[in-house]
């Protein structure tokens, strides 16, 4: 059975990810693919599905062995009192700290991967998530809203320290924690 | 000398009380013929004493603010409760007896109905569903743990000989006691903790519970009740069976019959466009008769109500106009807090009257103990139980602020008063201990829930203005976290609510909502629009200078570096308009001096009101008409966006004057004014494309016309006002597309020299000789139409001269509106380079700029009625042509 690297999974909820992992799995090969995630029916109908898929494969690598499946989803592990009280400087910082979280979620807008999101990249992450009753022209003049309502530096552009500046009043590791993944 | 002026009050009413003890008398007399002046005391009584009840709770209120000290300390409720027993204590003495009760009937029908219907509307939904497992267990099983609890232990108490034998009640009396005694309040938990501000989940959490408690409340009370009345005896296993039943039958009907009249409520105001006036009477009507429905099915009411609020307020909220959201909002907000007042001093009014009372020590103490007790216990448990399936546990300062707000309130007190003495002789043992327990809840924990809250340093909810990056964020959380579930293959909370919100999306928004809302739906949208809306307001508030003076800032956007404000580059940067890319005009120094008078020739220009506008029959029933305070408001926005506009035309103007001839002094002012406001206009890069409120008295017609058709975007919603635009410059210029339009305004048409039908439906079209601006929805263009057309037609008769006249006059219909924008700020720039430009102006362009010139600043109203460069002269130049030439210069426009 391949365990995931980073130990911060416990030991059931590795269990069930393996089995997850297993059954996404279609054809036995050891790993996932693009089509595999694809199949899941209810990702198709989300607007990030694609970008979530997608953030399996890092590098644009076709496939997705267990550790890399329960690394990215090591993300969304809540925080628990004890990571943030017995935080060793030395250990890289955990998967599932509010910087890392946060920047998964940046990754999804980021898609150029450059460290910025872009007016445009911002734009099409709203022309996902807002309805089709919104026209193109407004989609744009709230993606330049947003844009400049996060752009300190007047580049034009949100790096991943503006995108944390605005969100530090959200409870960002609530809001991106899911509870069976402890 | 509060107590003076209370008491002062309360005299008319103890003298009105004895009224109509005098009254009856009169009748058996023979009439003494036609009287001059008749007293009928009798025919108004009851609604003259409802009003003066709720005026006088309403001038205590008055009372209590005028100190802050007092009300930051003590909460209103234990005001009015203090108050109801002073009040109560002055009618006793003057009545000789009690005249007034917190009558059960009133308080169901309606008092309460308010007050849920105001707290299951404005409920954040949101909060509510992720919490929603919690809430229901400690309504459910919380509160059948409580009436257990203490009734057992009560009735144990009375085994052990604590309680007086005077006390007859049986396992059966103290049950239906701990019944009605042990719910947790909705009106007293609401006044408490509003004041108190922990934070929103804590909040979610008690509140939810008090509300949704009411089911298990109602049936445990109906149930032990009815036991009761049949005696132990009699009661089989059928019965017990039966009660159970009961609970999901009266707490899953009510519910449904909540969402059943929320569903008719949504579907209602989706029809009501042409009368808007009846759309907050339907909120109301509804919801009542939701209440009233399951009341008398004797269903929970309490959760009908709030069902109905929680469901119907998304689509409500969608398809009614912005000012019924306004009246709705208030009017809720004002009858709860009526009738709360009301239902706080009843309670101590009622207290008053010792008749109904028996007091037994045992009973008060021990009830006072065990529920506070009994409540603490549950709590833990529970949320021990419940921290094992929760996200975020809810730690121990939680829990104690939880069991310490469990308040009771006039429910309970109603329930009590509505037991039968026949069937229950301890009923005034349990009133007494009712009354007590009451007032020990809302008056010492009400006192102390603030210092305790402080005390232990429970997280405060904080309130920070919404940004379109937490929203959109927000939104991607959870489209992430239902996406992870889905990979996890774990159907969760988020995976279910991602579903519902598909649902919602393709089915009943569809059905519930009129087309023209679903964008309101879009709570990023939304957001957008609402931080618009208040920079628009706070942009007015400050008569428009703070765009002047430091280029923008947007006072909802975090305040950035200031940069240096006379670099052109910055300033195109900062604006992002292409609304003037004259570097003339922004390169310009100006003095100090040249600024403050800009500045009050603009605060003069914009402060001052002139009525300009004739107004529809203001006596309309089915219209509101504005307040002259209203009008006045609007005017002096209209007045700053023409001044706006003003700005814009003398830009230009100047620029041809350059050409012309050395400017005089006046135009020299002028100009400095016009670069203080092409800032404005530019520093307002985020466009504006407005369209004044007040179009909506004068489009009624129109929106009459198209009301079939409205699965355009063109339907217009009243409410809707200012929208700011934002965009990059190079993009104005560079996208040629055809831009779709806001909704709000009109799509900017061409403007062909007869105005189009949406023309028409602009205000300041309206009237003939009215200002003839027209105010594009795209970029920052603020575009005055008769610059456009002047210009324009300058341009095809410089083109007539140039070139043959071409016919494509039916292609100017279906042009998009985009080139023109765009084309209009380069005009400056462009036309130096354009060989036909050295070509002299028309006479027309010349005279009108002098005029301009010399009628200046102090006419700012004839200035507006002179077009720049006016229809009547230029077709005295090309008479025919001008129409036909438009789409060369728009098709050159493109080009550039």
């Amino acid at each position: 059975m391949a365990v995931g690297r980073d130990g911060f999974v416990s030991q059931a909820s590795l269990l069930r990810l393996h089995h997850r992992f297993r059954a996404l799995d279609r054809n036995k090969k050891g790993y996932l693919s693009r089509m595999d995630l694809q199949q899941i029916g209810a990702l198709a109908v989300n607007p990030l599905g694609d970008r979530i898929i997608e953030s399996f494969f890092p590098d644009g690598s076709q496939r997705v062995d267990f550790p890399g499946f329960v690394r990215v989803l090591a993300h969304f592990r809540p925080v628990e009192d004890e990571d943030t009280e017995t935080q060793d400087p030395k250990k890289p910082e955990p998967l599932n700290s509010r910087r890392n979280k946060l920047h998964y979620a940046f990754q999804l807008y980021d898609l150029d991967r450059d460290g910025k999101i872009s007016r445009h990249e911002m734009l099409q992450v709203l022309r996902l998530m807002v309805g089709v009753q919104v026209t193109e022209e407004q989609l744009e003049n709230i993606a330049d809203r947003t844009v400049q309502e996060a752009d300190e530096d007047g580049d034009g552009a949100v790096s991943f320290v503006e995108f944390t500046k605005s969100l530090e009043k959200m409870d960002v590791e609530q809001k991106m924690s899911i509870r069976i993944l402890k | 000398m509060l107590r003076a002026a209370l008491s002062l009050l309360a005299l008319p009413l103890a003298g009105a009380a004895e009224e109509p003890t005098q009254k009856p008398e009169s009748p058996g007399e023979p009439p003494p013929g036609l009287e001059l002046f008749r007293w009928q005391w009798h025919e108004v009584e009851a609604p003259y004493l409802v009003a003066l009840w709720i005026l006088v709770a309403s001038l205590a209120k008055i009372v209590f603010h005028l100190s802050r000290k007092v009300t930051s300390l003590v909460p209103e409720s234990c005001l009015l409760i203090l108050l109801g027993l002073v009040l109560g204590g002055i009618v006793l003495a003057v009545a000789k007896k009690a005249e007034y009760q917190l009558e059960p009937g009133t308080f169901f029908l309606f008092l309460l109905p308010p007050i849920v219907l105001d707290s299951g509307y404005f409920m954040p939904s949101r909060l509510f569903f992720d919490n929603l497992g919690a809430i229901l267990t400690y309504a459910v099983v919380g509160t059948l743990w409580n009436a257990f609890t203490t009734g057992a232990a009560l009735w144990g108490l009375q085994q052990a000989g604590l309680v007086a034998p005077r006390v007859q009640a049986g396992l059966l009396d103290f049950l239906l006691f701990g019944s009605l005694i042990s719910a947790v309040d909705p009106v007293a938990v609401l006044a408490v903790f509003e004041e108190v501000h922990v934070n929103e989940t804590l909040f979610i959490i008690v509140f939810g519970e008090s509300l949704l408690n009411d089911a298990v409340t109602v049936v445990l009370y109906k149930v032990c009740n009815s036991f009761v009345e049949m005696g132990s005896a009699n009661v089989q296993a059928t019965d017990y069976l039966k009660g159970v039943a009961s609970l999901f039958v009266v707490s899953l009907g009510g519910a449904a019959v909540g969402l059943v009249f929320a569903f008719l409520l949504a579907l209602t105001t989706r029809f009501t466009k042409r009368v808007r006036i009846i759309e907050p009477l339907l909120v109301f009507l509804l919801a009542y008769a939701a209440y009233l429905t399951a009341e008398m099915a004797s269903l929970s009411a309490i959760l009908a109500v709030t069902m109905c609020g929680l469901g119907c307020k998304k689509y409500v909220e969608a398809n009614i106009s912005h000012k019924s959201r306004t009246t709705v909002k208030y009017t809720m907000k004002t009858l709860a807090s009526c009738a709360e007042t009301v239902i706080f001093m009843l309670l101590g009014i009622s207290a008053v009257d010792s008749s109904k009372w028996a007091w037994d020590s045992g009973l008060v103490l021990g009830t006072l103990i065990f529920i506070l007790f009994f409540r603490a216990l549950g709590v833990v448990l529970q949320t021990w139980v419940l921290n094992q399936f929760r996200l975020v546990p809810l730690d121990k300062i939680d829990q104690v602020v939880m069991s310490y707000g469990g308040l009771r309130g006039a429910v309970a007190f109603a329930l009590v008063i509505l037991l039968d003495r026949t069937k229950v002789p301890a009923k005034d043992y349990f009133v007494a201990t009712t009354i007590v327990v009451v007032f020990f809840t809302v008056i010492v924990q009400g006192l102390t829930i603030k210092p305790l809250v402080k005390w232990l340093k429970v997280k405060r909810s904080e309130h920070h203005k919404p940004t379109l990056n937490q929203e959109l964020h927000e939104h991607t959380f959870d489209h992430i976290l239902a996406a992870v579930e889905d990979v996890v293959g774990h159907h969760g909370y988020h995976y279910w609510r991602d579903r519902w919100e598909q649902f919602d999306k393709k089915y009943l928004s569809q059905l519930l909502m009129r087309r023209s809302a679903y964008r309101i739906r879009d709570q990023i949208w939304d957001v957008y629009y609402r931080l618009n809306i208040r920079d628009a307001i706070s942009f007015v508030d400050q008569g428009g200078h703070v765009l002047s003076s430091t280029g923008l800032t947007l006072p909802s956007m975090p305040s950035r570096n200031s940069v240096a404000e006379t670099s052109v580059t910055n300033l195109l940067r900062e604006s992002g308009s292409g609304a003037c890319l004259d570097l003339q005009v922004i390169d310009t120094v100006r003095s100090g001096r040249d600024r403050e008078d800009a500045v009050m020739h603009h605060l003069l220009c914009g402060g001052l009101y002139k009525p300009r506008r004739r107004y529809k029959a203001s006596c309309s029933r089915h219209f509101i008409s504005e307040d002259a305070q209203e009008r006045q408001d609007k005017e002096v926005f209209q007045q700053n966006m023409k001044r706006r506009l003003e700005s814009f035309k003398s830009t230009k103007h100047n620029i041809y004057f350059t050409k012309s001839k050395p400017r005089p002094r006046k135009t020299g002012r002028r100009k400095k004014d016009g670069v203080a406001n092409a800032e404005a206009t530019n520093g307002k890069h985020r466009g504006l494309g407005f369209q004044d409120t007040a179009a909506v008295i004068l489009t009624v017609e129109s929106e009459e016309e198209e009301e079939e058709s409205d699965s355009s975007e063109t339907e217009k919603e009243d409410d809707e006002g200012i929208i700011f635009v934002a965009r990059a410059t190079n993009e104005v210029l560079q996208e040629g597309k055809v831009s779709g339009s806001l909704e709000v305004c009109p799509s900017p048409r061409i403007i062909p020299p007869s105005p189009t039908c949406a023309e028409k439906e602009l205000p300041w079209k309206s009237g003939q000789g009215d200002l003839a601006v027209y105010v594009s929805s795209e970029t920052t263009k603020i575009v005055p139409v008769d610059m456009q057309t002047g210009w324009n037609q300058s341009i095809s008769s410089l083109e007539s001269l140039a070139s043959p006249p071409c016919n494509q006059a039916p292609i100017l219909t279906c042009l998009p509106p985009h080139p023109r924008g765009t084309e209009e700020p380069q005009v400056p720039l462009h036309l130096p380079s354009d060989p036909r430009s050295s070509f002299a102006f028309p006479p027309s362009l010349a005279k009108a700029g002098r005029s301009r010139s010399e009628s200046s600043a102090d006419l700012p109203q004839q200035q507006e009625l002179q077009p720049l460069m006016g229809h009547k002269d230029h077709t005295h130049l090309s008479p025919g042509t001008a129409t036909s030439h438009w789409c060369i210069q728009f098709n050159r426009g493109s080009r550039l």
